[in-house]
């Protein structure tokens, strides 16, 4: 019936060319993301003269940048429940109302922007705002009669941080977190109604147990970006205690001790671990979503 | 039907503040004039900065050349995953997510190398930001069009296609192209809005993009620093409100039921 | 479970119009109780509309919703006492079979023990009693829909509303599934409200059958009255197949085909189309015949003809599915018709 030979030989180049279209992708990708990433990662585990080594992971661990570690925790967490939740409150408040309508339009192609919208400008935005001469500092100081900057100069250390960060981590929670929202069906609320459920009951029998996987998800999503964020704090904080990237960027342009570059590549490769295991959970946490709301 | 009430409205309202505030202060700012009276001397200079239009102008350029290059790499590239190798669909959805999960400046601090090759190669001009910009905006254009892809039924058109004789390349120009103009529009845009508003990468390999120049300009000049952010926020917003109502022309079909 | 009787409800000159459109225009539906009544007709008619409105899940613009001789209409959903089953994709995916019919009650907090006994008693009800401990996404189509009826019925409603509930279903499972509604319905004696547009579905399941176009109600009764008597042009078209013969109607009857048939009330007289059921004409082989045979088809139980007339009118009769070999494209034959009541309108 076959003829066993050639036919094989042809079925194996037909699948060999199947995946030729792929290739200019995988070439690609594998040059300008997955080199750059090995390079980091076993850069952080080779000293000085190429030899492997746990020595940077060990300095690092013992050493102040730690508590670099701790800060960017920190303020990744921070930021990321603030955006949570308000970004959650304002994607409700735009799924409430008409689908095709203009309010949703406008807040997502504005959430859209705003979330792209980091680092450098940012951070004049919020100088132009509450800055020494800002809008609502001079508001303050010559209309009320309030010194904003009483307490110090806050703008430029961790509260200032957490401040300017949400207006980007909000929209971010927005995009993500809509989809979400918008895969809640209409006959739960109803079905939850005439059985006697009111907005309470359904929110917390029904709408809230099913969105929490989600939620959560884009909870750590949040928290990846903030983590992974750069520009903001190097154009608002220019010295004193500054997060992982910030060192990182210490170590790049020799600010700290010359010849220690691995070390810096040991501070990337103790970034990648932390986001890594949030994606994971986040993926995770994608998949029981997606059962549900799909 | 809108419910929600009270609280919907002071949600958008409290947000609303929040959000418009810094653009409002930003406008404010850059046209503040000597004895309290408005000028719009900040905007004026930014066309008289010979080293700000030269960062604008290659922004522009980068924004164009790497929506451009993602186009050219993703969408053939789904195209054939989602019909020829599905089972790579989950692998092809994963290495775009990863730059989620590799911060951009740890890109930078292993791309240093590779740059050194390419610069080697292509010469040093800062559009050579082209190919880190398309890894950094992966995860973002493979969503908007995978949204895309999916939502059109790829399958069967393109089996009706192939079965009246379509070449793949037709198939991919004529059908998968048309149908999804809106995802590409949408993967265009985000790339244009990341790129225009980058600045870790340029600034650490030290080429002159428009973030990078603005906050040189910001020790110097607030002024003129903070006009051209604005000008640069109000430039993306245009072109995605642009997008969100250019899709409500959508034509229904015809309901015959 | 014993059947308890069931309320009276009175739907009494609904109006909702949504922007240009509408919905419901004067609707008056009684119904009595423990009856299922099917309301049918074609997507857009407004019986949606009508259940969601009995059921507080629509406002109206105009008119009364009467429960057991009380006034409604400003009650809202959650305190109707209504049980709705939708059309899909109602059961909470978050929850086990047992847990979604028992959500009703944990609403009215009654205590755990008693929650499951009833959860379980009405999934045995519905034949679920295996599943009772799956997911909504471990469950067929089938299988979901008698959750949905489940946890309506949990509560002890009042009254049952079933929105177009088999349209999503395998056409098998359809049948199953709509002698299992009308069983539990019957055994547990509430009164139903039934939506759908299947004509079949109504036909079969319905106590009163009531025809519904552009926001009112065309007709209401039996189904065999509806069938055999339909009171307008939409309805005879609507419910079952129909022919329009043309014919001159005087003193109450038409001749058609040769023969003389009765009209039912409210038929117009003068040059008339008398609406006559496929199963009313008759179709034999006659060389001398002066119609043709366009196509037969073979049924199964039955067998269908359709015949081209001498005026170029095309007729669709049936026959008995041993006649459909002997009815070949294009062979000659006669048409007539028996003296069955017909409906007659003004051509």
């Amino acid at each position: 019936m076959t003829q066993a030979i050639p036919r094989r030989r042809g079925a194996r180049w037909r699948r060999a060319a199947d995946y030729l279209p792929v290739a200019p992708f995988a070439v690609y990708v594998a040059v300008f993301l997955l080199w750059p990433t090995y390079i980091v990662l076993s850069g952080a585990f080779t000293d000085d003269h190429g030899r492997p080594t746990t020595a940077n992971v060990a300095t690092i661990l013992g050493s102040t940048d730690l508590a670099a570690f701790g800060r960017s925790v920190e303020l990744s967490a921070a930021t990321a429940v603030i955006g949570a939740v308000f970004g959650g409150l304002l994607a409700w408040a735009v799924v409430t109302g008409r689908p095709e309508g203009t309010l949703r339009r406008v807040v997502v192609s504005a959430s859209s922007v705003l979330a792209q919208f980091g680092g450098v400008t940012l951070a004049f935005a919020f100088i132009a705002t509450v800055g020494f001469e800002g809008l609502v500092t001079v508001f303050f100081r010559d209309d009320l009669g309030v010194d904003l900057f009483a307490g110090g100069a806050w703008l430029f250390g961790m509260p200032g941080l957490i401040l300017v960060y949400s207006y980007f981590q909000i929209p971010l929670m927005v995009i993500v977190f809509l989809p979400a929202l918008d895969g809640l069906r209409r006959q739960w609320r109803e079905a939850a109604e005439s059985l006697g459920g009111s907005s309470w009951t359904y929110w917390r029998y029904v709408a809230g147990p099913i969105l929490a996987p989600a939620f959560l998800g884009c909870l750590l999503l949040l928290f990846a970006n903030a983590f992974s964020s750069y520009a903001t704090a190097a154009a608002l904080v220019s010295q004193g205690s500054p997060i992982v990237p910030l060192r990182i960027r210490g170590f790049l342009t020799g600010e700290v001790v010359l010849g220690q570059a691995n070390l810096g590549k040991a501070l990337g490769f103790g970034m990648v671990v932390v986001v890594a295991v949030v994606m994971v959970l986040y993926a995770l946490l994608q998949r029981r979503t997606s059962r549900w709301l799909r | 039907m809108s419910r929600g009430g009270r609280l919907r409205w002071v949600v958008l309202g409290v947000l609303g503040l929040y959000f418009l505030l810094p653009l409002v202060a930003m406008a404010e700012f850059s046209t503040r004039g000597t004895a309290g009276h408005r000028s719009l001397h900040a905007w004026k200079a930014i066309g008289a900065d010979p080293d700000l239009i030269q960062a604008i102008v290659v922004s522009l350029e980068l924004a164009v050349l790497t929506a451009v290059l993602m186009l050219v790499l993703l969408l053939p590239t789904m195209t054939w995953v989602n019909l020829r190798l599905p089972h790579l669909r989950r692998v092809i959805e994963f290495v775009c997510l990863l730059p989620l999960t590799i911060p951009a400046i740890v890109i930078v601090v292993g791309i240093a190398p590779i740059y050194a090759w390419v610069t080697y190669l292509v010469g040093d001009s800062p559009l050579t930001l082209t190919f880190v910009y398309v890894i950094i905006v992966l995860p973002y254009a493979y969503r908007a069009l995978d949204a895309g892809l999916t939502a059109m039924d790829l399958g069967t058109l393109t089996e009706a296609a192939r079965g009246l004789g379509a070449s793949w390349w037709t198939v991919i120009w004529r059908i998968v192209v048309p149908n999804v103009r809106g995802a590409i529009l949408s993967a265009a845009l985000v790339s244009v809005a990341m790129v225009l508003g980058e600045f870790t990468i340029s600034s650490l390999l030290d080429f002159q993009t428009i973030q990078v120049e603005i906050n040189l300009l910001g020790k110097r000049d607030a002024d003129i620093s903070i006009a051209v952010s604005l000008a640069a926020l109000l430039f993306a917003f245009v072109l995605l409100f642009a997008l969100a109502f250019a899709g409500r022309r959508r034509r229904e079909a015809v309901d015959d039921r | 479970m014993t059947a308890e009787t069931g309320v009276s409800v009175r739907m009494e000159d609904l109006r909702r119009v949504y922007g240009r459109t509408r919905a419901l225009d004067g609707l008056t539906l009684d119904l009595a109780p423990g009856e299922l009544v099917a309301l049918l007709g074609p997507s857009g008619c407004g019986k949606t509309t009508a259940l969601r409105a009995l059921g507080g899940l629509e406002r109206l613009d105009a008119g009364r919703v009467l429960v057991d001789g009380a006034d409604v209409t400003d009650t809202p959903a959650s305190r109707r006492d209504m049980g709705m089953v939708f059309q899909a994709y109602s059961l909470f995916p978050n929850m086990t079979a047992r847990d979604n019919v028992a959500f009703g009650l944990r609403l009215r907090h009654v205590p755990a023990a008693r929650r499951r006994t009833r959860a379980d008693d009405l999934l045995d009800l519905v034949g679920l009693a295996p599943q009772a401990a799956q997911y909504p996404h471990q469950l067929s189509g089938g299988q979901q829909q008698r959750v949905a009826i489940a946890r309506a019925l949990a509560v002890e409603p009042r009254v049952l509303l079933l929105d177009e509930p088999l349209s999503a279903l395998d056409a098998k499972v359809r049948a199953q599934l709509r002698d299992e509604i009308r069983r539990i319905q019957v055994e547990v004696g509430i009164t139903t409200l039934f939506v759908t547009h299947d004509q079949e579905e109504a036909l079969a399941l319905a106590d009163r059958v009531g025809v519904m176009n552009t926001g009112r109600l065309e007709q209401i009764g039996a189904p065999a009255d509806v069938y055999a008597r339909p009171a307008t042009a939409f309805v005879a078209d609507f419910v079952g197949l129909t022919n329009r013969v043309p014919g001159v109607a005087a003193g109450g009857t038409a001749t058609v085909l040769g023969t003389e048939v009765p009209l039912i009330d409210g038929s117009d007289t003068g040059d008339v189309a008398v609406l006559v059921r496929p199963e009313a004409l008759d179709v034999a082989a006659d060389p001398e015949g002066g119609a043709r045979v366009v196509a037969a088809s073979f049924l199964g139980a039955v067998g269908r003809v359709q015949v081209r007339m001498p005026d170029d009118g095309l007729l669709i009769a049936q026959v008995p599915s041993g006649a459909v070999a002997g009815l070949a494209p294009g062979a000659p034959v006669r048409v007539t018709a028996r003296a069955v009541p017909a409906l007659a309108v003004a051509r």
